[in-house]
């Protein structure tokens, strides 16, 4: 390797580890979600009609900011929505959990949130990575049409390159096909 | 465990500069299509330097033979004998193996490498019907080896071989604590001589040759977000060609490389974009409400042919690069997507789900025929060989991704297993110059 493209390569490196230093603010929060078919895991509501989304007082604690969202009773702890193949539509289960996240978003306009839309592994790559991306637009869209800004949105997709469960079968797709709301660090 | 595989790991990404000769990450078997097949005898090559000959050449053109599902190489242990050269061939002994042609030749040291000989002949008529004498360096000896069997392929069938070129594709090793390392690979045709143009513990994407087999465009996640790159493949420099806000994907070099198609949703929703690659300017290509995305390029460069859910679920669709309707391709099946069209443009392939099983097909343009040539149920990725008999593709063997690949007439089937980890998005290299 000549010395040419030997400094390429350092300075290319050096490049990246600057490029890098942000990516260790982009961690995930804990207790991110449960699967739509698990029992759903402890302190994790499961956002249907039972119930769960309601008895958590939201936003009633005026105690330091950034309570609610560590809350393990609230609704906020719920941070994925499902989806059905090939489709982006937003289940009639998943509202009163983003109806949370959007009241508690519209009360924190200092907070930001990722929408981060995934699929599961059948059909094609690209055209997957289109579908997470209009997977997330479809909460986008819910989120702001519930009084979010949506200078506190930000979208990205996956595709299926972020498989939430392994496997190749029903059971392991339905835990891919995804909007995982990522509050980060803040 | 959700969480544990979601964490996200600090960047580490490095070039590699290193290629480990001679070892083969893909093993190659052929799956299914040997009977048929025309025999022939590979003789081994006579070797005029000191101790052992540095490459079997004669191995190398009987296995690529063999690979292709057209020939089947002899046994040399059934050889009578074993000649280098046109004085010491008895036709008549080789009659008796039933086989119409003949493979000899030699290698000798000549300067800081090798010169490399071979004859092609029909032993019915008594001739040869090819033989060239070729210079190789230590290193390239495998590439001339593959440039032989093109020479041996083309005489006998017609038709160009494509033996002498690359594979680019992806992988992905979890390790045990279920962190993920990508690679974007580039291996001989054959499985030899990989070596990672990329490593990233982010996920790589949608590699695409340039047309002089010189260039990868790919997308990376490396900064947290897809992204387009480009990268010389000798000199490792690579470059960003495309970090607009949303999705950045499906790079396809315009057949004459001045150009790339592209995928963008920056303006809304994702579009194909025609970028000059001189300037970097970019053209819309679609205005839809829909999915448009996979653009591949027909080889006189006229057309695209994409991917859109705009009649309700993904199909195949065309448009004029410089504008004007769009046209429906493909009506056979609920799911159709990522085209690739074949180097004459008679073909297109692409992943046809039906009934739940997700298996790659071609579209016949010149009849409008629509045939299914493979039997799994995650096919993905197909990418013709240069010389258009060959589609690579990846599939799920248990719970590994593996390359295959299939004859456009569907009859030969290959199996390319990677060692390690998954294998997936095969982008099979031009002709290289």
């Amino acid at each position: 390797m000549n010395v040419i493209v030997k400094a390429t390569v350092v300075m290319l490196a050096a490049v990246m580890v600057v490029a890098c230093s942000g990516q260790g603010a982009n961690v995930k929060s804990p207790g991110a979600s449960a699967p739509p078919a698990a029992s759903g895991g402890p302190a994790t509501p499961e956002g249907g009609e039972s119930g769960g989304a309601q008895t958590s007082p939201v936003g009633g604690q005026g105690g330091m900011q950034g309570d609610e969202l560590s809350n393990p009773n609230s609704p906020l702890q719920q941070r994925v929505v499902y989806f059905d193949f090939d489709k982006s539509d937003i289940k009639d289960q998943y509202k009163p959990v983003l109806k949370a996240h959007a009241d508690y978003l519209a009360s924190h306009p200092d907070i930001h949130v990722t929408l981060e839309g995934n699929t599961d592994e059948r059909g094609t790559r690209e055209y997957n990575m289109a579908l997470g991306e209009r997977r997330a637009k479809s909460v986008y869209q819910y989120l702001t049409l519930l009084g979010v800004s949506p200078s506190q949105l930000k979208i990205i997709s996956y595709g299926e390159e972020r498989p939430a469960a392994l496997g190749h079968e029903e059971s392991a797709w339905s835990k891919n096909r995804r909007v995982e709301l990522d509050y980060g660090n803040q | 465990m959700l969480r544990n595989r979601l964490v996200y790991l600090t960047l580490s990404l490095c070039l590699m500069a290193v290629s480990p000769h001679g070892r083969a990450a893909l093993t190659i078997e052929i799956t299914q299509g040997i009977e048929g097949a025309q025999p022939i005898a590979v003789v081994p090559f006579g070797w005029d330097g000191p101790g052992q000959p540095p490459q079997d050449v004669a191995g190398i053109i009987a296995a690529d033979l063999k690979r292709s599902g057209q020939f089947a190489p002899l046994a040399s242990s059934d050889f009578i004998s074993q000649p280098h050269d046109n004085d010491k061939i008895q036709f008549h002994d080789w009659r008796l193996l039933g086989a119409p042609n003949l493979v000899v030749g030699t290698v000798r040291p000549e300067g800081m490498g090798y010169r490399v000989l071979f004859r092609l002949y029909d032993i019915y008529k008594e001739t040869q019907l090819i033989g060239y004498s070729i210079p190789s360096t230590a290193a390239e000896l495998r590439h001339t080896a593959h440039h032989i069997s093109d020479m041996i392929y083309e005489s006998l069938t017609g038709e160009p071989g494509a033996f002498d070129t690359r594979i680019a594709y992806v992988t992905q090793v979890r390790d045990a604590a279920g962190r993920s390392r990508y690679s974007l690979m580039v291996a001989d045709s054959d499985g030899y001589n990989p070596r990672a143009a990329l490593n990233s513990t982010q996920p790589i994407m949608s590699p695409a040759w340039s047309p002089d087999g010189k260039r990868l465009a790919y997308v990376s996640f490396e900064n947290g977000r897809p992204e387009i790159y480009l990268q010389d493949l000798a000199t490792q420099q690579r470059q960003r060609l495309s970090a607009y806000q949303g999705l950045n994907g499906a790079p396809a070099f315009s057949p004459d490389g001045t150009r790339l198609a592209l995928v963008l949703s920056k303006d809304g929703n994702p579009e194909i974009y025609i970028m000059d690659l001189a300037d970097r300017s970019l053209r819309r290509l679609t205005r839809n409400s829909a999915i448009d995305t996979e653009p591949a390029w027909t080889p006189d460069g006229k057309t695209i042919v994409f991917t859109s859910d705009r009649g309700g679920g993904p199909q195949i669709y065309q448009k004029p690069v410089r504008g004007g309707d769009v046209q429906r391709l493909s009506f056979e099946g609920e799911y159709n997507a990522r085209a690739a069209v074949s180097s004459n443009g008679q073909l297109v392939a692409m992943v046809d789900g039906h009934d739940g099983k997700y298996r790659i097909a071609v579209l016949d343009r010149s009849n409008g025929t629509m045939r299914v040539l493979t039997d799994n149920t995650l096919d993905e990725s197909p990418s013709f060989a240069p010389n258009g008999r060959m589609i690579i593709y990846a599939t799920q063997v248990g719970n590994k991704g593996v390359l295959e690949a299939v004859s456009v007439d569907g009859r030969i089937h290959q199996r390319l297993g990677e060692r390690t980890g998954d294998a997936r998005e095969p982008a099979w290299s031009p002709f290289i110059q």
